[in-house]
């Protein structure tokens, strides 16, 4: 670490160098990097779109193409990059989440609340009757894989709950996990773009975004590029919904399933 | 002092995952049911006793609102942390599924939006 190797003409060794050092703080260096990701985001809005789409939109969609050329964990699979999956990870995105809800209005939420939890419920049953629904139309026959894909659709957290609880084959599973993925990718960039057609321009709607599409992660993602001040209204309903889908998709619905089902 | 406002956030925090996993345990799933939602509804309901008894002033809310502001951020690195490889690799059934599921469920926000907002508690016949 100490002493700088020759850096004037061994560029290698200072690329070396400057992994090590990056990878080694790797959080300090998701900083850095998400920042210059924000900031060219904010330029591109504001040169190429005149500020139509917001630069979070554009910052949110960037981050997905690059996690594209990553793996498992997107672009976090390459150790400099390690940074970006603590601070993407849950635990600060639970706690900067909350952290919206400082100054959200009480009334707003009591007043939508009724609609909110209906649409909790709704979006779960609706999102899983069509998962299923296309799963059947596409060829599958067995309740429990038909079950799991359907649950996919709900978030990519509720398809492998349920799937392990019902006791699917593994490459179903793998199917419900790239379900929820696309699920979430999928609101994350058309929140922005259909906002307006769908009136998500207040608090009551955004309780029921929340509810009915349920992926906290796409629904975060979402109400960032779309209106940061919605975020905790759409959040609180969200951070719901997978706990109630965990719930209600391997038991009440997959007995429905299988009562639906032609024999 | 800030740290003030940021501890107060985490104690709120804490005690909605203390609630979402007594909860989850309650119904015999393993994790969490809601926690980051009791967690937010913690903070909306004591930040505001807190705020108006004069416990949290504007130097220890400004704690809090830092994290309010990282939250973009988190979500740019949640972005880029996504499996979006596999996601693009589970076929078609995978892109129908989670286009059309998502897509159904944008269409009836409108409707939901309306049905609540006037005020008639609509009870939803199963």
């Amino acid at each position: 670490m100490g002493r700088p190797h020759g850096l004037k003409n061994e560029i290698p060794k200072a690329m070396d160098l400057l992994t090590d050092v990056f990878s080694k703080y790797d959080l300090v260096f998701a900083f850095l990097f998400v920042g210059l990701l924000m900031s060219a985001s904010i330029l591109l809005s504001r040169i190429l779109f005149r500020g139509r789409i917001p630069g979070a939109a554009i910052a949110i969609t960037l981050g997905l193409v690059m996690a594209w050329f990553g793996g498992r964990k997107g672009v976090a699979d390459f150790p400099v990059m390690a940074g970006l999956s603590l601070l993407g990870g849950a635990m600060l995105r639970d706690f900067s989440i909350v952290s919206t809800a400082m100054g959200a209005s009480l009334s707003e939420i009591r007043k939508s609340g009724p609609a909110g939890i209906t649409s909790l419920f709704l979006g779960i049953i609706t999102a899983f009757g069509i998962g299923s629904a296309i799963a059947v139309a596409m060829g599958h026959a067995d309740p429990r894989s038909i079950a799991t894909i359907g649950a996919g659709a709900c978030t990519f957290i509720v398809g492998p709950v349920t799937g392990a609880a019902l006791g699917a084959p593994s490459d179903i599973i793998a199917l419900s996990i790239a379900i929820g993925v696309i699920k979430t990718v999928v609101v994350t960039i058309l929140t922005p773009l259909v906002a307006d057609r769908i009136g998500l321009d207040n608090p009551h709607t955004a309780m029921v975004y929340g509810g009915l599409i349920g992926t906290t992660s796409g629904v975060a993602a979402g109400l960032a590029a779309t209106d940061a001040r919605l975020v905790p209204y759409g959040a609180l309903t969200a951070t719901f919904y997978t706990g109630t889908a965990c719930l209600l998709c391997p038991s009440l619905l997959y007995y429905l399933l299988t009562v639906v089902l032609p024999r | 002092m800030k740290i003030y406002g940021v501890a107060f956030l985490s104690a709120c925090f804490l005690a909605g995952q203390l609630l979402g996993e007594l909860l989850g345990r309650l119904f015999h799933f393993q994790g969490n049911i809601g926690g980051v939602g009791f967690g937010m509804l913690l903070l909306i309901v004591w930040g505001d006793r807190a705020k108006r008894k004069g416990w949290i002033g504007e130097e220890s809310e400004s704690g809090i609102h830092f994290w309010n502001a990282m939250y973009i951020p988190v979500v740019v690195a949640m972005a880029a942390t996504q499996n979006v490889k596999a996601a693009v690799a589970g076929g078609w059934l995978a892109v129908v599924v989670g286009v059309g599921g998502t897509l159904a469920c944008f269409l009836l926000i409108p409707l939901m939006a309306r049905l609540g907002r006037h005020g008639s508690a609509s009870r939803s016949q199963e």
